[in-house]
């Protein structure tokens, strides 16, 4: 069992390694304009340069730890996490209520079903001019733009996730002498969780990928837009470095969320935990 | 008062160009404590009636009462156990037994203690904090029976509970129900389509006819229990059931043919 661990991680680093030694080849060998692409060993020293604190060590402006992390891409991808989770908040938190509404209430859907089938299909970038107008510059248009990406994920997923609950757990429930507000809050909520869970996460990515677009767009610090200024200055290692950065965090991100889901669907039938 | 009334009761389902007559002037008398197996083949109102009787639908026509009141709406004066279980997967055990006494607001220590005496009283005591996933289906089926015991109705309604069972954990739990129903004086109304579990549990079968579902037969079953399928009574009386309801699954069968329903 271990061994087998050790030879799948072995086994899914030899595409990856191969490319990377063409890649360097290819560079070492001038084939391709360093300013065009980078060799993976000056993305890797530029990535180090962006990851380490910018001053020396000083005990005057606060404790070790603080400096450790005041190195540039630790401060970008705080601020990209802080859009993210503020945003994913704020949508999620609106469009979860109205999804168990809309869920479980025929008239509820009808009245606002129409309303969300027309401004869903606007992707949330299209917001963007909009954004900044209504908010000017910095977080609030961001955060503005990735609720909005996270909100109709949320809301879809949870009215579904209302409506497919199996008429059995109802009919044992009243059975069992549950009143409406009961079966909603123990039997309802938790029948929909899967399909809810699974909005969370389509949310939390669509949040990921709104955060990079807006920090482009309307903010001056953030992994978006440091690839953007990177590219002004002609910097493709520090491009490619914060393109590194961007997928480590959202694999964290999304690994994480991962992890939480299975926690709170460990009585699934699908899962193993 | 936990007798079971029911009056006159016709049940009609609208289907597109047509109507079924699911049941036709069912009238029904079951005394309290009584054990009365209800037997037909697929499709004949068995599950018809039972919901009726537990409030989840209502008669077209006809009344029901249960201990001197109507039925109008589902309650834990009713406990139900479905074939399927219907426990639910997101509670443990324990949760899902103490479900209907949260309900009812019962105190949380003696709700505890009364879980743990019924789980306990049917072999679960060990499986607790598992989840129903986890279980076998005989295993499900017990905290289903625990769960409605746990409501304290004087009336257990059973939807085919252990049809999907096999024989050996059938059986067990044949003999534990037996076993619960002589310890608490439930009045107990048992759908099946199994004519020996019919005859091996019940006070009183009922014979139900396939479309329209009327009452055919109304036998009383004497035998003193455990009942031995090996003897001549049990085999006289399967015979004779076999006969009524081979004669309503004929009925069923040409209406197959016929393209009149999928049952
Ligand atoms: N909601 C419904 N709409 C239309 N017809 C229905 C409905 N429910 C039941 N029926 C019909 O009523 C008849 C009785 O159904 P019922 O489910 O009570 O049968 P049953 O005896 O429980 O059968 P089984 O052994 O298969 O469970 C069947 O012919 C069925 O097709
Ligand atoms: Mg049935």
């Amino acid at each position: 069992m271990r061994r087998n661990t050790w030879l799948a991680a072995l086994q899914g680093a030899v595409v990856p390694l191969v490319l990377l030694a063409i890649w360097q080849a290819a560079s070492s060998s001038g084939l391709v304009n360093a300013k065009i692409l980078p060799s993976p060993v000056a993305v890797a020293v530029r990535w180090w340069a962006y990851l380490a604190p910018a001053e020396p060590y000083d005990p005057a402006n606060g404790g070790y730890v603080a400096w450790l992390f005041s190195g540039e891409l630790i401060m970008d991808a705080m601020g990209s996490l802080y859009r993210v989770v503020m945003g994913f908040l704020v949508g999620a938190v609106l469009a979860l209520p109205m999804g168990l509404a809309m869920g479980a209430s025929r008239a509820a859907f009808r009245w606002l079903n129409p309303l969300v089938e027309v401004l869903r299909p606007i992707p949330p970038i299209a917001y963007i001019p909009l954004s900044i107008l209504w908010f000017g510059l910095g977080n609030p248009p961001a955060i503005f733009l990735i609720s909005l990406g996270a909100f109709f994920p949320v809301l879809v997923n949870t009215i579904a996730g209302v409506r497919q609950v199996d008429g059995i757990y109802l009919r044992a429930a009243r059975n069992l002498g549950a009143g409406p507000l009961t079966i909603f809050r123990r039997v309802m909520l938790p029948a929909a969780t899967p399909y809810i869970l699974s909005g969370v996460r389509i949310g939390i990515g669509t949040a990921f990928i709104v955060v990079i677009v807006s920090e482009m767009i309307a903010v001056n610090n953030g992994l978006g837009f440091r690839i953007l200024e990177a590219r002004e200055y002609f910097w493709s290692d520090k491009i490619i470095a914060g393109m590194l950065t961007i997928g480590l965090l959202g694999l964290a991100i999304d690994s994480g969320v991962t992890r939480i889901n299975n926690h709170l669907l460990r009585w699934h039938r699908g899962l193993e935990h | 008062m936990s007798d079971i009334l029911i009056n006159h009761v016709y049940k009609r389902f609208a289907v597109p160009g047509n109507e079924v007559v699911a049941l036709k002037d069912i009238n029904l008398d079951i005394a309290s404590g009584e054990f009365i197996c209800l037997l037909g083949p697929s499709g004949c109102g068995k599950s018809t009636l039972l919901n009726a009787i537990a409030g989840f639908s209502h008669p077209t026509e006809g009344s029901i009462t249960v201990g001197g009141r109507p039925v109008v709406d589902p309650g834990p004066d009713r406990g139900m156990v479905f074939q399927e279980y219907a426990l639910f997967p997101w509670m443990t055990v324990f949760k899902n037994v103490r479900f209907g006494l949260e309900v009812k607001g019962v105190a949380n220590d003696v709700a505890d203690a009364r879980v743990r005496e019924l789980l306990d009283m049917l072999g679960l005591s060990e499986f607790g904090e598992r989840f129903p996933k986890d279980l076998s289906g005989g295993m499900r089926q017990r905290v289903a029976i625990a769960r409605v015991l746990a409501l304290d109705s004087p009336v257990l309604l059973m939807d085919e509970p252990f049809g999907a069972l096999d024989a050996l954990t059938r059986r067990s739990l044949q003999d534990e129900l037996l076993k619960i129903w002589a310890r608490l004086g439930k009045t107990i109304v048992f759908v099946t389509h199994s004519i020996e579990e019919a005859i091996y549990l019940a006070d009183r079968i009922v014979v139900l006819t396939y479309r329209p579902g009327t009452l055919k037969r109304d036998i009383r079953v004497e035998m003193p229990r455990p009942r031995d399928a090996a003897s001549p009574e049990f085999n006289t009386l399967k015979r004779e059931l076999s006969r009524l309801v081979s004669e309503e699954q004929q009925r069923h069968e040409a209406a197959e043919r016929a393209g009149l329903t999928t049952d």
